[in-house]
Protein backbone atom coordinates (compact mmCIF):
# COMPACT_ATOMS: atom_id res chain seq x y z
CA UNK A 1 0.00 0.00 0.00
CA UNK A 2 2.28 2.26 1.07
CA UNK A 3 4.61 2.08 -2.45
CA UNK A 4 1.75 2.76 -4.26
CA UNK A 5 1.57 6.69 -4.99
CA UNK A 6 -2.20 7.34 -4.69
CA UNK A 7 -3.62 8.56 -7.88
CA UNK A 8 -5.49 11.93 -6.83
CA UNK A 9 -5.04 15.00 -8.90
CA UNK A 10 -2.62 16.53 -6.75
CA UNK A 11 0.09 13.90 -6.90
CA UNK A 12 -0.79 13.61 -10.40
CA UNK A 13 0.02 17.03 -11.54
CA UNK A 14 3.55 17.69 -9.38
CA UNK A 15 5.75 15.30 -11.30
CA UNK A 16 5.75 17.12 -13.89
CA UNK A 17 6.44 20.35 -12.64
CA UNK A 18 9.57 19.08 -10.09
CA UNK A 19 12.96 18.12 -10.93
CA UNK A 20 13.50 14.11 -11.63
CA UNK A 21 15.20 13.89 -7.87
CA UNK A 22 11.72 14.29 -6.28
CA UNK A 23 11.02 10.58 -7.71
CA UNK A 24 13.61 9.15 -4.82
CA UNK A 25 11.76 11.25 -2.02
CA UNK A 26 9.39 8.28 -0.47
CA UNK A 27 5.60 8.63 -0.46
CA UNK A 28 5.80 8.81 3.02
CA UNK A 29 7.99 12.05 2.81
CA UNK A 30 5.57 13.81 0.50
CA UNK A 31 2.82 13.23 2.23
CA UNK A 32 4.19 13.42 6.21
CA UNK A 33 1.85 16.77 6.57
CA UNK A 34 -1.10 15.15 5.23
CA UNK A 35 -1.20 12.31 6.91
CA UNK A 36 0.26 13.09 10.35
CA UNK A 37 -2.50 14.80 12.00
CA UNK A 38 -4.62 11.43 11.64
CA UNK A 39 -1.42 9.61 13.31
CA UNK A 40 -1.30 12.40 16.28
CA UNK A 41 -5.01 11.50 16.97
CA UNK A 42 -5.32 8.05 16.80
CA UNK A 43 -4.23 6.79 19.72
CA UNK A 44 -6.47 9.31 21.86
CA UNK A 45 -9.37 8.66 19.32
CA UNK A 46 -8.53 4.45 19.69
CA UNK A 47 -8.50 4.59 23.78
CA UNK A 48 -11.42 7.33 23.34
CA UNK A 49 -13.68 5.20 21.19
CA UNK A 50 -13.29 1.67 22.78
CA UNK A 51 -13.55 2.80 26.27
CA UNK A 52 -16.09 6.22 25.83
CA UNK A 53 -17.77 6.22 22.39
CA UNK A 54 -18.41 2.65 22.12
CA UNK A 55 -20.21 2.56 25.55
CA UNK A 56 -21.90 5.44 25.36
CA UNK A 57 -23.20 4.02 22.49
CA UNK A 58 -23.93 0.72 23.41
CA UNK A 59 -25.75 1.95 26.55
CA UNK A 60 -28.13 3.37 25.12
CA UNK A 61 -28.81 0.18 23.25
CA UNK A 62 -28.81 -1.44 26.31
CA UNK A 63 -31.49 1.32 27.64
CA UNK A 64 -33.88 -1.11 25.66
CA UNK A 65 -33.62 -4.22 26.61
CA UNK A 66 -34.65 -6.43 29.70
CA UNK A 67 -31.09 -7.54 30.73
CA UNK A 68 -30.65 -8.99 34.06
CA UNK A 69 -26.71 -10.23 34.63
CA UNK A 70 -24.23 -10.78 31.75
CA UNK A 71 -26.18 -13.30 30.30
CA UNK A 72 -30.00 -13.11 27.99
CA UNK A 73 -31.18 -9.88 26.59
CA UNK A 74 -35.04 -9.19 25.35
CA UNK A 75 -35.80 -6.12 23.50
CA UNK A 76 -38.74 -4.92 25.38
CA UNK A 77 -38.75 -1.20 23.78
CA UNK A 78 -39.00 2.00 25.96
CA UNK A 79 -40.46 -0.35 28.91
CA UNK A 80 -37.38 1.04 30.73
CA UNK A 81 -38.07 4.51 30.92
CA UNK A 82 -41.59 3.99 31.29
CA UNK A 83 -40.87 1.85 34.44
CA UNK A 84 -38.68 4.83 35.75
CA UNK A 85 -41.62 7.43 35.21
CA UNK A 86 -43.29 5.52 37.90
CA UNK A 87 -40.69 3.77 40.18
CA UNK A 88 -41.18 5.43 43.61
CA UNK A 89 -37.74 4.88 44.29
CA UNK A 90 -35.92 6.55 41.07
CA UNK A 91 -39.02 9.32 42.25
CA UNK A 92 -37.23 9.40 45.92
CA UNK A 93 -33.63 9.72 44.26
CA UNK A 94 -34.76 12.34 41.39
CA UNK A 95 -36.05 14.59 44.22
CA UNK A 96 -33.47 13.93 46.90
CA UNK A 97 -31.06 15.13 44.05
CA UNK A 98 -32.85 17.62 43.06
CA UNK A 99 -32.63 19.36 46.32
CA UNK A 100 -28.97 19.03 46.31
CA UNK A 101 -28.83 20.64 43.34
CA UNK A 102 -31.07 23.52 44.20
CA UNK A 103 -29.19 24.06 47.58
CA UNK A 104 -26.29 24.20 45.55
CA UNK A 105 -27.56 26.99 43.07
CA UNK A 106 -29.10 28.47 45.54
CA UNK A 107 -27.46 28.25 48.64
CA UNK A 108 -24.09 27.54 47.95
CA UNK A 109 -23.11 29.66 44.62
CA UNK A 110 -24.77 32.75 46.45
CA UNK A 111 -22.07 31.97 49.70
CA UNK A 112 -19.16 31.59 47.07
CA UNK A 113 -20.51 35.04 45.15
CA UNK A 114 -20.06 36.70 48.95
CA UNK A 115 -16.92 34.96 49.98
CA UNK A 116 -15.53 36.33 46.71
CA UNK A 117 -16.54 40.03 47.07
CA UNK A 118 -15.83 40.10 50.35
CA UNK A 119 -12.23 38.67 49.76
CA UNK A 120 -11.61 40.76 46.61
CA UNK A 121 -13.02 44.41 48.24
CA UNK A 122 -11.36 46.77 50.85
CA UNK A 123 -12.73 44.35 53.35
CA UNK A 124 -9.07 42.41 52.78
CA UNK A 125 -6.97 45.10 51.71
CA UNK A 126 -3.47 43.27 51.99
CA UNK A 127 -2.75 41.22 48.90
CA UNK A 128 -0.83 38.76 51.23
CA UNK A 129 -4.29 37.93 53.69
CA UNK A 130 -6.47 37.48 50.07
CA UNK A 131 -4.33 35.03 49.30
CA UNK A 132 -4.39 33.21 52.99
CA UNK A 133 -8.21 33.37 52.76
CA UNK A 134 -7.89 31.83 49.02
CA UNK A 135 -5.78 29.09 49.62
CA UNK A 136 -7.56 28.07 53.07
CA UNK A 137 -10.82 28.08 51.66
CA UNK A 138 -9.48 25.64 48.50
CA UNK A 139 -7.81 23.20 51.22
CA UNK A 140 -10.98 20.49 50.88
CA UNK A 141 -9.67 19.95 47.30
CA UNK A 142 -7.29 18.73 48.23
CA UNK A 143 -9.08 15.86 49.88
CA UNK A 144 -11.31 12.95 48.36
CA UNK A 145 -15.03 12.98 48.89
CA UNK A 146 -13.91 9.43 50.51
CA UNK A 147 -11.52 11.21 53.42
CA UNK A 148 -14.40 13.94 53.84
CA UNK A 149 -16.85 11.62 54.20
CA UNK A 150 -14.80 9.32 56.95
CA UNK A 151 -13.83 12.93 58.53
CA UNK A 152 -17.57 14.02 58.48
CA UNK A 153 -18.51 11.08 59.98
CA UNK A 154 -17.23 11.58 62.94
CA UNK A 155 -17.79 15.12 63.13
CA UNK A 156 -21.54 14.21 62.88
CA UNK A 157 -21.29 10.73 65.20
CA UNK A 158 -24.31 11.43 67.27
CA UNK A 159 -22.72 10.26 70.66
CA UNK A 160 -18.98 11.78 70.74
CA UNK A 161 -19.38 14.24 67.31
CA UNK A 162 -17.96 17.44 67.54
CA UNK A 163 -20.75 19.31 66.16
CA UNK A 164 -23.43 17.60 68.66
CA UNK A 165 -20.31 18.91 71.54
CA UNK A 166 -20.21 21.90 69.83
CA UNK A 167 -24.07 22.37 69.70
CA UNK A 168 -24.32 21.25 73.83
CA UNK A 169 -22.37 23.97 74.88
CA UNK A 170 -25.71 26.12 73.32
CA UNK A 171 -27.81 23.58 75.03
CA UNK A 172 -28.68 22.27 72.21
CA UNK A 173 -29.72 18.56 72.67
CA UNK A 174 -28.23 15.68 70.35
CA UNK A 175 -29.15 15.25 66.83
CA UNK A 176 -28.05 11.69 65.00
CA UNK A 177 -27.53 13.81 62.12
CA UNK A 178 -26.87 11.36 59.02
CA UNK A 179 -29.20 8.64 61.10
CA UNK A 180 -32.83 10.69 61.12
CA UNK A 181 -34.47 11.57 57.88
CA UNK A 182 -35.18 14.53 58.49
CA UNK A 183 -31.09 15.70 59.06
CA UNK A 184 -29.65 13.32 56.38
CA UNK A 185 -29.70 15.40 53.63
CA UNK A 186 -28.94 18.50 55.25
CA UNK A 187 -26.22 17.32 56.66
CA UNK A 188 -24.58 15.98 53.04
CA UNK A 189 -25.38 19.70 51.48
CA UNK A 190 -23.83 21.08 54.63
CA UNK A 191 -20.48 19.04 53.49
CA UNK A 192 -20.83 19.87 50.25
CA UNK A 193 -20.81 23.09 50.68
CA UNK A 194 -17.81 22.90 52.95
CA UNK A 195 -16.21 21.33 50.41
CA UNK A 196 -16.77 23.14 46.88
CA UNK A 197 -17.16 26.92 48.49
CA UNK A 198 -13.80 27.68 48.16
CA UNK A 199 -13.47 26.85 44.62
CA UNK A 200 -16.45 28.17 43.34
CA UNK A 201 -15.28 31.73 44.95
CA UNK A 202 -12.14 31.34 42.51
CA UNK A 203 -14.26 31.25 39.69
CA UNK A 204 -16.22 34.14 41.03
CA UNK A 205 -12.84 35.94 41.93
CA UNK A 206 -11.41 35.21 38.41
CA UNK A 207 -14.73 36.78 36.62
CA UNK A 208 -14.43 39.65 39.00
CA UNK A 209 -10.79 40.40 38.20
CA UNK A 210 -11.54 40.50 34.32
CA UNK A 211 -14.05 43.48 35.64
CA UNK A 212 -11.76 46.75 34.75
CA UNK A 213 -11.85 49.18 37.56
CA UNK A 214 -12.65 51.97 35.83
CA UNK A 215 -16.05 50.64 35.18
CA UNK A 216 -16.57 50.88 39.31
CA UNK A 217 -14.70 53.79 39.15
CA UNK A 218 -17.16 55.65 36.77
CA UNK A 219 -19.89 54.41 37.70
CA UNK A 220 -19.00 55.86 41.64
CA UNK A 221 -18.07 59.04 39.74
CA UNK A 222 -21.80 58.98 38.26
CA UNK A 223 -22.80 59.00 41.83
CA UNK A 224 -24.26 55.52 42.16
CA UNK A 225 -23.90 53.88 45.54
CA UNK A 226 -22.02 50.66 46.10
CA UNK A 227 -25.23 48.81 46.34
CA UNK A 228 -26.50 50.44 42.67
CA UNK A 229 -22.63 49.41 41.14
CA UNK A 230 -22.43 45.97 42.35
CA UNK A 231 -26.39 44.88 41.05
CA UNK A 232 -26.62 47.24 38.39
CA UNK A 233 -22.71 46.71 36.87
CA UNK A 234 -21.24 44.33 38.54
CA UNK A 235 -23.50 41.18 38.55
CA UNK A 236 -24.50 41.94 34.72
CA UNK A 237 -20.67 42.05 33.91
CA UNK A 238 -20.40 39.18 36.04
CA UNK A 239 -23.27 37.21 34.05
CA UNK A 240 -21.39 34.75 31.98
CA UNK A 241 -18.99 33.64 34.98
CA UNK A 242 -22.36 33.14 37.73
CA UNK A 243 -23.64 31.22 34.47
CA UNK A 244 -21.01 28.91 34.44
CA UNK A 245 -20.94 28.43 37.99
CA UNK A 246 -24.57 27.50 38.26
CA UNK A 247 -24.38 25.12 35.36
CA UNK A 248 -21.63 23.45 36.72
CA UNK A 249 -23.35 23.03 40.12
CA UNK A 250 -26.39 21.53 38.51
CA UNK A 251 -24.39 18.58 36.10
CA UNK A 252 -22.12 18.05 39.09
CA UNK A 253 -25.01 18.07 41.84
CA UNK A 254 -27.24 15.95 39.70
CA UNK A 255 -23.95 13.30 39.28
CA UNK A 256 -23.77 13.19 43.45
CA UNK A 257 -22.60 9.51 44.55
CA UNK A 258 -19.64 9.64 46.85
CA UNK A 259 -20.82 11.25 49.95
CA UNK A 260 -24.21 10.29 50.66
CA UNK A 261 -22.72 6.48 49.59
CA UNK A 262 -20.41 6.37 51.95
CA UNK A 263 -22.15 8.81 54.72
CA UNK A 264 -25.40 7.27 54.86
CA UNK A 265 -25.25 4.75 52.33
CA UNK A 266 -28.99 6.23 50.91
CA UNK A 267 -30.87 5.93 54.01
CA UNK A 268 -32.27 6.22 56.16
CA UNK A 269 -35.37 5.41 54.39
CA UNK A 270 -33.76 6.30 51.00
CA UNK A 271 -33.51 10.06 52.81
CA UNK A 272 -30.24 10.72 50.43
CA UNK A 273 -30.75 7.87 47.82
CA UNK A 274 -29.20 9.67 44.68
CA UNK A 275 -29.65 9.14 41.23
CA UNK A 276 -26.40 7.68 40.52
CA UNK A 277 -26.58 5.69 43.79
CA UNK A 278 -29.97 4.35 42.09
CA UNK A 279 -27.56 3.44 39.14
CA UNK A 280 -25.11 1.96 41.33
CA UNK A 281 -28.01 -0.24 43.25
CA UNK A 282 -29.44 -1.40 40.55
CA UNK A 283 -26.78 -1.93 38.34
CA UNK A 284 -24.43 -3.64 40.33
CA UNK A 285 -26.12 -5.14 43.34
CA UNK A 286 -29.05 -6.03 41.73
CA UNK A 287 -27.87 -6.49 37.98
CA UNK A 288 -30.59 -5.04 36.36
CA UNK A 289 -28.26 -3.43 33.61
CA UNK A 290 -31.04 -2.29 31.34
CA UNK A 291 -32.66 -0.68 33.92
CA UNK A 292 -29.34 0.97 35.24
CA UNK A 293 -28.16 1.52 31.65
CA UNK A 294 -31.85 4.05 31.47
CA UNK A 295 -30.82 5.68 34.88
CA UNK A 296 -27.54 6.79 33.03
CA UNK A 297 -29.06 7.81 30.33
CA UNK A 298 -31.86 10.12 32.68
CA UNK A 299 -28.65 11.64 33.84
CA UNK A 300 -27.36 12.24 30.76
CA UNK A 301 -30.08 14.10 29.37
CA UNK A 302 -30.24 16.66 32.33
CA UNK A 303 -26.54 17.05 31.48
CA UNK A 304 -27.22 17.83 27.78
CA UNK A 305 -30.18 20.00 28.56
CA UNK A 306 -28.39 22.22 31.25
CA UNK A 307 -25.40 22.87 28.64
CA UNK A 308 -27.67 23.09 25.68
CA UNK A 309 -29.34 26.03 28.15
CA UNK A 310 -26.20 27.51 28.85
CA UNK A 311 -24.96 27.32 25.13
CA UNK A 312 -28.31 28.84 23.72
CA UNK A 313 -27.52 31.67 26.63
CA UNK A 314 -23.96 32.46 25.35
CA UNK A 315 -25.04 32.40 22.25
CA UNK A 316 -28.20 35.16 23.29
CA UNK A 317 -25.72 37.46 24.99
CA UNK A 318 -22.75 37.21 22.47
CA UNK A 319 -25.66 39.08 19.72
CA UNK A 320 -26.61 41.47 22.58
CA UNK B 1 -18.23 63.49 56.93
CA UNK B 2 -15.12 62.09 55.35
CA UNK B 3 -14.00 60.64 59.33
CA UNK B 4 -17.65 58.89 59.23
CA UNK B 5 -17.11 57.42 56.29
CA UNK B 6 -13.22 55.91 57.20
CA UNK B 7 -14.68 54.56 60.46
CA UNK B 8 -17.62 52.63 59.24
CA UNK B 9 -15.23 51.25 56.65
CA UNK B 10 -13.26 50.31 59.33
CA UNK B 11 -15.98 48.26 61.16
CA UNK B 12 -16.98 46.84 58.20
CA UNK B 13 -13.24 45.54 57.96
CA UNK B 14 -13.32 44.09 61.42
CA UNK B 15 -16.41 42.47 61.40
CA UNK B 16 -16.21 41.23 57.57
CA UNK B 17 -12.74 39.44 58.93
CA UNK B 18 -14.47 38.16 61.56
CA UNK B 19 -16.36 36.50 59.58
CA UNK B 20 -13.90 35.18 57.45
CA UNK B 21 -11.79 33.95 60.37
CA UNK B 22 -15.05 32.01 61.99
CA UNK B 23 -15.13 30.33 57.80
CA UNK B 24 -11.42 29.50 58.25
CA UNK B 25 -11.92 27.78 61.13
CA UNK B 26 -14.74 25.93 59.81
CA UNK B 27 -12.43 24.99 56.99
CA UNK B 28 -9.60 23.71 59.04
CA UNK B 29 -11.34 22.29 61.74
CA UNK B 30 -11.81 18.73 60.28
CA UNK B 31 -8.60 18.28 58.95
CA UNK B 32 -7.20 19.18 62.39
CA UNK B 33 -9.55 16.38 64.02
CA UNK B 34 -8.48 13.99 61.61
CA UNK B 35 -4.72 14.69 62.37
CA UNK B 36 -5.69 14.58 65.89
CA UNK B 37 -7.67 11.32 66.12
CA UNK B 38 -4.50 9.62 64.28
CA UNK B 39 -2.35 10.46 67.36
CA UNK B 40 -4.99 9.00 69.52
CA UNK B 41 -5.85 5.58 71.15
CA UNK B 42 -9.29 5.03 70.50
CA UNK B 43 -10.74 5.42 74.18
CA UNK B 44 -9.48 9.25 73.69
CA UNK B 45 -11.65 9.62 70.39
CA UNK B 46 -14.79 9.06 72.01
CA UNK B 47 -13.79 11.13 75.28
CA UNK B 48 -15.99 14.51 75.80
CA UNK B 49 -15.18 17.20 75.32
CA UNK B 50 -12.85 16.59 72.46
CA UNK B 51 -8.95 17.47 73.40
CA UNK B 52 -7.49 18.54 70.25
CA UNK B 53 -4.29 18.01 71.15
CA UNK B 54 -3.96 14.16 72.33
CA UNK B 55 -2.45 13.55 76.12
CA UNK B 56 0.72 11.38 74.49
CA UNK B 57 1.42 11.24 71.00
CA UNK B 58 -0.08 7.63 70.71
CA UNK B 59 1.33 5.99 66.97
CA UNK B 60 -0.50 2.91 67.43
CA UNK B 61 -2.75 3.88 64.92
CA UNK B 62 -0.24 4.21 61.93
CA UNK B 63 1.39 0.98 63.39
CA UNK B 64 -1.84 -0.97 63.20
CA UNK B 65 -2.64 0.72 59.43
CA UNK B 66 0.84 -0.50 57.82
CA UNK B 67 1.08 -3.94 59.84
CA UNK B 68 -2.01 -5.18 59.70
CA UNK B 69 -3.71 -3.88 56.94
CA UNK B 70 -2.70 -3.59 53.48
CA UNK B 71 -2.17 0.05 53.46
CA UNK B 72 0.88 0.33 51.69
CA UNK B 73 -0.15 -1.69 49.13
CA UNK B 74 -2.95 0.17 48.61
CA UNK B 75 -1.09 3.51 48.14
CA UNK B 76 1.33 1.53 45.86
CA UNK B 77 -1.82 0.50 43.71
CA UNK B 78 -2.96 4.57 43.48
CA UNK B 79 0.82 5.52 42.46
CA UNK B 80 0.39 3.21 39.91
CA UNK B 81 -3.07 3.92 38.61
CA UNK B 82 -2.30 7.99 39.27
CA UNK B 83 0.71 8.11 37.46
CA UNK B 84 -0.22 5.73 34.46
CA UNK B 85 -3.36 7.76 33.72
CA UNK B 86 -1.39 10.81 34.55
CA UNK B 87 0.88 10.12 31.58
CA UNK B 88 -0.96 8.09 29.14
CA UNK B 89 -4.02 11.26 29.55
CA UNK B 90 -1.08 13.88 29.22
CA UNK B 91 0.92 12.06 26.03
CA UNK B 92 -2.71 11.28 24.31
CA UNK B 93 -3.91 14.77 24.96
CA UNK B 94 -0.77 16.51 23.85
CA UNK B 95 -0.76 14.08 20.74
CA UNK B 96 -4.91 14.95 19.83
CA UNK B 97 -4.43 18.45 21.16
CA UNK B 98 -1.92 19.51 18.78
CA UNK B 99 -3.52 17.34 15.88
CA UNK B 100 -6.73 19.93 16.26
CA UNK B 101 -4.61 23.21 16.58
CA UNK B 102 -1.76 23.30 14.23
CA UNK B 103 -3.29 20.54 10.98
CA UNK B 104 -5.76 21.61 8.29
CA UNK B 105 -7.01 17.69 7.29
CA UNK B 106 -10.79 16.33 6.52
CA UNK B 107 -12.69 15.48 9.15
CA UNK B 108 -11.14 18.15 11.64
CA UNK B 109 -14.39 19.91 13.01
CA UNK B 110 -16.55 17.03 13.06
CA UNK B 111 -13.95 15.26 15.45
CA UNK B 112 -13.05 18.33 17.45
CA UNK B 113 -17.13 18.63 17.92
CA UNK B 114 -17.32 14.95 19.15
CA UNK B 115 -15.12 15.80 21.49
CA UNK B 116 -16.45 18.61 22.70
CA UNK B 117 -20.20 17.28 22.64
CA UNK B 118 -19.20 14.40 24.91
CA UNK B 119 -17.01 16.41 27.67
CA UNK B 120 -20.37 16.98 29.72
CA UNK B 121 -21.61 13.17 29.33
CA UNK B 122 -21.13 11.85 33.17
CA UNK B 123 -19.10 8.81 33.63
CA UNK B 124 -22.69 6.96 34.78
CA UNK B 125 -23.85 7.49 31.21
CA UNK B 126 -21.04 4.56 30.48
CA UNK B 127 -20.49 2.38 33.86
CA UNK B 128 -22.66 -0.56 32.93
CA UNK B 129 -21.34 -1.09 29.15
CA UNK B 130 -17.97 -0.35 30.51
CA UNK B 131 -18.06 -2.70 33.26
CA UNK B 132 -19.56 -5.81 31.08
CA UNK B 133 -16.91 -4.76 29.14
CA UNK B 134 -14.24 -5.47 31.79
CA UNK B 135 -16.02 -8.85 32.84
CA UNK B 136 -15.76 -10.15 29.44
CA UNK B 137 -11.93 -9.06 28.84
CA UNK B 138 -10.87 -10.62 32.13
CA UNK B 139 -9.75 -7.34 33.41
CA UNK B 140 -11.62 -7.31 36.96
CA UNK B 141 -9.09 -6.52 39.83
CA UNK B 142 -6.26 -5.64 37.26
CA UNK B 143 -4.45 -2.35 36.82
CA UNK B 144 -5.19 -2.31 33.20
CA UNK B 145 -9.21 -1.78 33.97
CA UNK B 146 -8.20 0.93 36.60
CA UNK B 147 -5.85 3.26 34.30
CA UNK B 148 -6.37 2.38 30.28
CA UNK B 149 -10.08 3.60 30.26
CA UNK B 150 -9.32 6.87 31.83
CA UNK B 151 -6.40 7.39 29.11
CA UNK B 152 -8.56 9.25 26.84
CA UNK B 153 -9.46 12.64 28.47
CA UNK B 154 -11.63 14.87 26.35
CA UNK B 155 -10.99 18.08 28.70
CA UNK B 156 -7.49 17.38 28.25
CA UNK B 157 -7.41 17.31 24.15
CA UNK B 158 -9.59 20.69 24.95
CA UNK B 159 -6.61 22.63 26.96
CA UNK B 160 -3.75 21.01 24.73
CA UNK B 161 -5.48 22.85 21.88
CA UNK B 162 -6.42 25.92 23.21
CA UNK B 163 -2.98 26.39 24.55
CA UNK B 164 -1.20 25.15 21.37
CA UNK B 165 -3.11 27.57 18.90
CA UNK B 166 -0.90 30.39 20.11
CA UNK B 167 2.27 28.80 18.46
CA UNK B 168 3.74 30.60 15.73
CA UNK B 169 3.00 28.62 12.87
CA UNK B 170 6.43 30.36 11.51
CA UNK B 171 8.17 27.95 13.79
CA UNK B 172 6.52 24.56 12.87
CA UNK B 173 7.49 25.64 8.86
CA UNK B 174 10.82 26.76 9.57
CA UNK B 175 11.54 23.72 11.15
CA UNK B 176 9.74 21.75 8.21
CA UNK B 177 11.54 23.67 5.78
CA UNK B 178 14.81 22.41 7.67
CA UNK B 179 13.94 18.92 7.11
CA UNK B 180 12.59 18.00 10.63
CA UNK B 181 10.19 15.15 10.67
CA UNK B 182 6.61 15.47 11.74
CA UNK B 183 7.45 13.11 15.13
CA UNK B 184 10.22 15.21 15.65
CA UNK B 185 8.58 18.31 15.66
CA UNK B 186 6.18 16.99 18.35
CA UNK B 187 8.65 16.67 20.35
CA UNK B 188 11.40 18.90 20.14
CA UNK B 189 9.18 21.95 19.74
CA UNK B 190 5.59 21.18 20.81
CA UNK B 191 6.49 19.66 23.95
CA UNK B 192 8.73 21.77 25.34
CA UNK B 193 6.47 24.90 24.46
CA UNK B 194 3.40 23.05 26.12
CA UNK B 195 4.92 22.51 29.64
CA UNK B 196 2.71 24.56 31.28
CA UNK B 197 -0.41 23.42 30.04
CA UNK B 198 1.29 19.58 30.40
CA UNK B 199 1.44 20.86 34.30
CA UNK B 200 -1.77 21.95 34.31
CA UNK B 201 -3.15 18.45 33.06
CA UNK B 202 -0.93 16.61 34.94
CA UNK B 203 -2.56 18.13 38.28
CA UNK B 204 -5.86 17.22 37.02
CA UNK B 205 -5.56 13.74 35.69
CA UNK B 206 -3.68 13.21 39.47
CA UNK B 207 -5.53 14.59 41.33
CA UNK B 208 -8.71 13.01 39.85
CA UNK B 209 -7.10 9.52 39.96
CA UNK B 210 -6.25 9.69 43.00
CA UNK B 211 -9.97 11.05 44.61
CA UNK B 212 -11.26 8.37 41.99
CA UNK B 213 -14.00 6.10 44.12
CA UNK B 214 -16.79 4.72 42.10
CA UNK B 215 -14.34 2.70 39.09
CA UNK B 216 -12.48 1.25 42.28
CA UNK B 217 -15.42 0.62 43.63
CA UNK B 218 -17.53 -0.82 41.27
CA UNK B 219 -13.87 -3.27 39.12
CA UNK B 220 -12.29 -4.46 42.26
CA UNK B 221 -13.01 -7.03 44.66
CA UNK B 222 -9.32 -7.62 45.68
CA UNK B 223 -7.95 -6.17 48.58
CA UNK B 224 -4.44 -6.25 47.20
CA UNK B 225 -5.75 -4.42 44.35
CA UNK B 226 -7.99 -1.56 46.37
CA UNK B 227 -6.61 1.57 45.89
CA UNK B 228 -6.50 3.99 48.99
CA UNK B 229 -10.04 5.39 48.26
CA UNK B 230 -11.33 2.32 48.34
CA UNK B 231 -9.41 1.13 50.76
CA UNK B 232 -10.15 3.23 53.86
CA UNK B 233 -13.93 2.94 53.66
CA UNK B 234 -13.30 -0.66 54.15
CA UNK B 235 -11.26 -0.46 57.23
CA UNK B 236 -15.27 0.42 58.72
CA UNK B 237 -17.42 -2.64 58.79
CA UNK B 238 -19.50 -4.45 60.95
CA UNK B 239 -16.63 -5.94 62.57
CA UNK B 240 -13.89 -3.05 62.49
CA UNK B 241 -14.68 0.33 63.97
CA UNK B 242 -10.79 1.46 64.16
CA UNK B 243 -11.60 5.19 63.39
CA UNK B 244 -7.60 6.09 64.69
CA UNK B 245 -6.11 4.22 61.61
CA UNK B 246 -8.83 5.25 59.28
CA UNK B 247 -7.72 8.77 60.15
CA UNK B 248 -4.34 8.21 59.84
CA UNK B 249 -4.86 7.00 56.61
CA UNK B 250 -6.76 9.19 55.16
CA UNK B 251 -4.08 11.64 56.53
CA UNK B 252 -1.22 9.88 54.48
CA UNK B 253 -3.68 9.45 51.86
CA UNK B 254 -3.87 12.92 51.73
CA UNK B 255 0.08 13.86 51.92
CA UNK B 256 0.84 13.31 48.01
CA UNK B 257 -1.65 15.74 46.98
CA UNK B 258 -0.73 18.35 49.75
CA UNK B 259 2.86 17.73 49.19
CA UNK B 260 2.19 18.63 45.27
CA UNK B 261 -0.19 21.49 46.43
CA UNK B 262 2.49 23.23 48.11
CA UNK B 263 5.48 22.87 45.54
CA UNK B 264 3.03 24.44 42.90
CA UNK B 265 0.16 26.42 44.45
CA UNK B 266 -0.58 28.61 41.66
CA UNK B 267 -0.41 25.79 38.71
CA UNK B 268 -2.83 23.34 41.24
CA UNK B 269 -5.48 25.67 41.53
CA UNK B 270 -5.27 26.09 37.99
CA UNK B 271 -5.42 22.46 37.25
CA UNK B 272 -8.29 21.69 39.64
CA UNK B 273 -10.66 24.45 38.19
CA UNK B 274 -9.68 23.48 34.36
CA UNK B 275 -11.37 19.97 35.85
CA UNK B 276 -14.73 21.67 36.41
CA UNK B 277 -15.12 22.60 32.58
CA UNK B 278 -15.57 19.10 32.29
CA UNK B 279 -19.36 18.97 33.85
Amino acid sequence: MKTQPPRNAASAATPELRPQTRQTISWWDRHAHQVAPYLFLLPFFLIYGIFFLYPVVSSFILSFYKAIGLGSRTFIGIDNYVSLASDPRYRQALINTTLYTLASVFILSPLALVLALMVRSFIVPSPNLKSFYRVIYFLPNLTSFVVIALMFALIFNKDFGLLNQALASLGIPKVGWLRETTYALPSIILVAIWTFVGLNSLYFLAGLQAIPEEINEAASIDGATRWQTFWRVTIPLLRPTILFVIVQAVIFSYQLFDLPYLLTAGGPSDATLTIAMYLYVMGFTQFNLGYAAAIGYSLAVIAIVVSLIQFGLFRLWGEE
Amino acid sequence: MVGNRASSARLWQVLGNAILIFGVLLMIMPFLYMISASFKPGSEIYTIPFQFFPENIYLGNYLLLFQQTSFIRWFENSVIVALGRTILGVILSLMAGYAFAKFDFRGRNVLFILVIATLTLPIYVILIPLYSMMVRMGWINSYSALILPFGAQAIGVFLARQYLLGVPNELLEAARIDGAGEWNIFMRIILPIAQPVTATMAILFFSAAWKDFIWPLIILNDDKMFTVSLGLPSLIGPYTQEYGAVMAGSFMGTLPILIIFLIMQRRFIEGVMAGAIKG
